[in-house]
């Protein structure tokens, strides 16, 4: 496979959590353009996987690789990948008290801008940028001045998640289970800004457990990870089928 | 009724604990010397020493009276052990208790007299002085004293507040030029036998700021002393004293810095500050004195003694404090709130790094009906430093409806420090309602990571969040040194934590 035409290329990967292996040769490529989706019983890897995409430390690859638009992404610092493009979406956002949701969404802009050699935009530029993408994901004008995710509800953290990614236009979207915990409407709002993301030059891996999310996704292609590798890959029928079936069926060592 | 909680850190986390080891040496930046010729009086302490500080100073015999009886009761007393902290024993005949530059010996009548090496150490401490009083009008104005070791180096601005009725002068000068003033006000806050520093710094005092703000005056500009401590083997023992008469209004800045030195030395404060009836004072403290290397050799013991006195109805004292400097820091700036709906408040930012220790807290003593305080104290732990936070709530019978909030929350970085909380609250009116919260958090890896997947480096992402944690206090300070004081919190953490 040529490299050139790969955003995202997992190669045989195989990764341990304090001598625990629990990603055991994993292999996945994502092309420009796409949107994969990865699906999974609990405890797979799904979450270990996009924790070591995106740096984690404690996180020790064994074996196998990443390239990420044919570079060692494994090689990179986390802020390094995060100015490269990569963007995680937390399946748990975290809470940094006192730093404003806008204070933080600068700081981390422009420290981006700034690795890549770009100009850091100002305080009124940046403002009138931000509230846009924050009328885009309907969300209150208030929470700017709320500590990140502060007493923000589970829904209200997966929201902010998006806005963060609208605000940093990353090229490499890994977005683990995003959709958990969103009510109906929200859902839509969430589904559309991912799908505001999706373009030529941009890639997409859906962490979910439901096929609701992918109704306003269209996945290119459907992964089953289980037990640290991927177990079967089809199109977006294949979701619907794991809808009806679950997975025991996939995983006949374990069922044994 | 005394209630103490004791919390120390919680299991390491690698990549905290990593950051906190990877770069442990950081040049302190205010850590140069600078090369005047100095004055400096022979090491010891005596009587003899104490007429000594007085001669050189001129003062008035009722003043070197007032030291010498404060000397004769400091050596009956005991230096206090009840603090959370530990250090070798002080030699007091070890230090020299004055310390002048030679060219300050016929005090400069206005800056243009001042030895221009003095003036390039303000400058390189980001205090210029000179060009403060030229661009008066383009940035914000702030009138500056400044003391270099014992003795007060210039006061900027002082035409102007002059014209508005203020004195802003050293405290050397107030005692010529305002004798009355200090006569009645100094000691009226802090008696000389109050405790075993205090009483110390009543008998070698050396300088200090002095601030009158008479009736109806609201002070045109904040006011503001920079503190330093050049000599080796010197002690600076300052005196400052701010009295706001009637509805009158004053803001003041304390900035402290020394160089960098192997061995200990000592400062020992003395801040009295009395409000009349309406008077507000505001004293914010941006504390940056040496704290030692990571081993924890050298650096300044910050013995210090601030109290307010709420002396008149509806009076306002409050205190906001950045204390990131000092090997250890004992320090509990108070209010006694004697008029009736006065209030006091305590706003508290401490870091303590590498082997740094700090005690520190407040004191607010209900007199008068219906007074208010308020407590709002965040400490910060790194590598091995030693936080405690010990405060006094005391409700006398005659403080009908008094209240107090009291609020304090220490976060921890690493798994080598610790942080202990000591409250205490004696509470004689039935009427006193009392408010306590505390809590204790860490900087784990997942807010850390959080941040660095954003594109947050870790070194920002620590100062970010140690900022967030602090911005309670941080608002109370005046806007021009809010912002010194995050830059600070960043510099203190790089050597000390990220
Ligand atoms: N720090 C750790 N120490 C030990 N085991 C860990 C650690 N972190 C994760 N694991 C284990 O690794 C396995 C994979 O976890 P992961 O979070 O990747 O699952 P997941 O597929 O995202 O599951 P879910 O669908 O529930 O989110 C689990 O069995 C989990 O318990
Ligand atoms: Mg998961």
């Amino acid at each position: 496979m040529n490299e050139q035409t790969h955003m995202l290329d997992i190669d045989n990967l195989h990764a341990k959590v304090e001598d625990k292996d629990i990603l055991k040769g994993l292999s996945l490529s994502l092309r420009p353009g796409e949107v994969h989706a990865i699906m999974g019983p609990n405890g797979s890897g799904k979450s270990t996987l996009a924790h070591v995409l995106a740096g984690r430390e404690g996180y020790t690859v064994t074996q196998g690789g990443v390239k990420f638009r044919g570079q060692d992404l494994l090689a990179m610092e986390p802020e390094e990948r995060a100015a490269a493009g990569v963007f995680l979406g937390f399946q748990y956002p975290v809470e940094i008290p006192g730093v404003t949701n806008l204070y933080f969404l600068k700081a981390a802009l422009n420290a981006q801008r700034k690795s890549r050699g770009e100009k850091e935009l100002d305080a009124a530029d940046f403002l009138a940028y931000v509230k846009q993408r924050v009328k885009q994901m309907q969300m209150d004008p208030k929470m700017l001045h709320r500590g990140v995710n502060e007493g923000f509800s589970g829904g209200e953290k997966k929201r902010n998640e998006i806005l963060q990614m609208l605000v940093l236009q990353p090229s490499m979207m890994i977005l683990d289970e995003t959709d958990s915990g969103l009510d109906i409407d929200a859902l839509k709002v969430v589904a559309d800004g991912i799908n505001a993301m999706r373009g030529p030059t941009t890639a997409t891996l859906l962490v979910t457990h439901y096929q609701r999310l992918l109704d306003h996704v269209q996945p290119d292609r459907v992964h089953v990870l289980a037990d640290g590798r991927i177990v079967k890959s089809g199109g977006p029928e294949l979701a619907r089928e794991l809808e009806e079936k679950g997975y025991a069926w996939l995983q006949p060592q374990k069922a044994a | 009724m005394a209630a103490t909680e004791q919390t120390t850190a919680p299991s390491p986390t690698s990549e905290v604990r990593d950051l906190v080891t990877r770069r442990v040496a950081q040049a302190y930046s205010a850590g140069f010397i600078t090369d005047v010729e100095s004055e400096t009086i022979p090491i010891g302490l005596s009587e003899d020493v104490v007429r000594l500080i007085s001669l050189r100073k001129n003062e008035p015999q009722w003043l070197l009276d007032w030291r010498l009886k404060a000397y004769r009761r400091w050596l009956k007393m005991d230096e206090p052990k009840w603090a959370h902290v530990n250090y070798e024993p002080i030699d007091y005949q070890s230090i020299s208790y004055f310390s002048a530059p030679k060219s300050m010996k016929d005090r400069p009548k206005s800056l243009d007299e001042v030895d221009p090496k003095l003036l390039e150490t303000y400058k390189k401490l980001g205090i210029p002085l000179r060009e403060q009083e030229m661009l008066a009008g383009v940035v914000p104005q702030v009138a500056v004293d400044v003391v270099f070791d014992s003795v007060s180096v210039g006061t900027t601005f002082r035409k102007k507040l002059a014209e508005a009725g203020v004195i802003f002068c050293s405290i050397s000068e107030a005692v010529h030029d305002h004798p009355e003033i200090v006569k009645k006000y100094l000691g009226s806050v802090v008696p000389f036998g109050d405790n075993y520093f205090a009483a110390l710094n009543s008998a070698v005092f050396s300088d200090g700021s002095f601030v009158f703000i008479p009736k109806g005056v609201r002070c045109p500009m904040e006011l503001s002393t920079y503190f330093r401590i050049n000599e080796r083997n010197t002690g600076q023992f300052e005196r400052t004293l701010i009295v706001a008469e009637e509805r009158s209004h004053v803001s003041y800045l304390e900035g402290c810095t020394a160089p960098q030195r192997d061995e200990n030395q000592l400062h020992a404060a003395v801040v009295e500050l009395v409000a009349l009836d309406d008077a507000e004072i505001k004293y914010s403290t941006v504390q940056n004195w040496y704290p030692g290397d990571e081993n924890g050799k050298g650096g300044i013991y910050n013995f210090v003694t601030k109290r307010g006195d709420c002396r008149g109805p509806r009076s306002k004292i409050s205190w906001t404090q950045v204390e990131t400097g000092s090997a250890i820091t004992w320090k509990y700036p108070s209010c006694i709130l004697r008029g009736d709906d006065s209030v006091g408040e305590f706003y508290s930012v401490a870091l303590t790094h590498h082997r740094q220790q700090a005690d520190t807290g407040t004191k607010m003593i209900h007199v008068g009906r219906n007074t208010r305080s308020t407590i709002v104290s965040k400490g910060i732990a790194a590598g091995h430093g030693q936080q405690s936070y010990r405060g006094l709530v005391r409700v006398l019978p005659s403080a009908h409806g008094a209240r107090n909030h009291t609020q304090c929350d220490s976060l921890l970085i690493g798994d080598q420090c610790g942080a202990h909380t000591f409250p205490y609250t004696e509470i004689r009116n039935p009427t006193a309602i009392l408010e306590h919260e505390a809590t204790t958090s860490k900087i784990g890896d997942d807010q850390l990571f959080y941040c660095r997947s954003r594109g947050i480096s870790e070194e920002d992402a620590v100062s970010m969040i140690v900022n967030g944690f602090c911005k309670q206090v941080f608002k109370e300070l005046p806007m021009e040194f809010a912002v010194e004081a995050q830059k600070l919190l960043a510099v203190s953490l790089e050597g000390a934590v990220g």
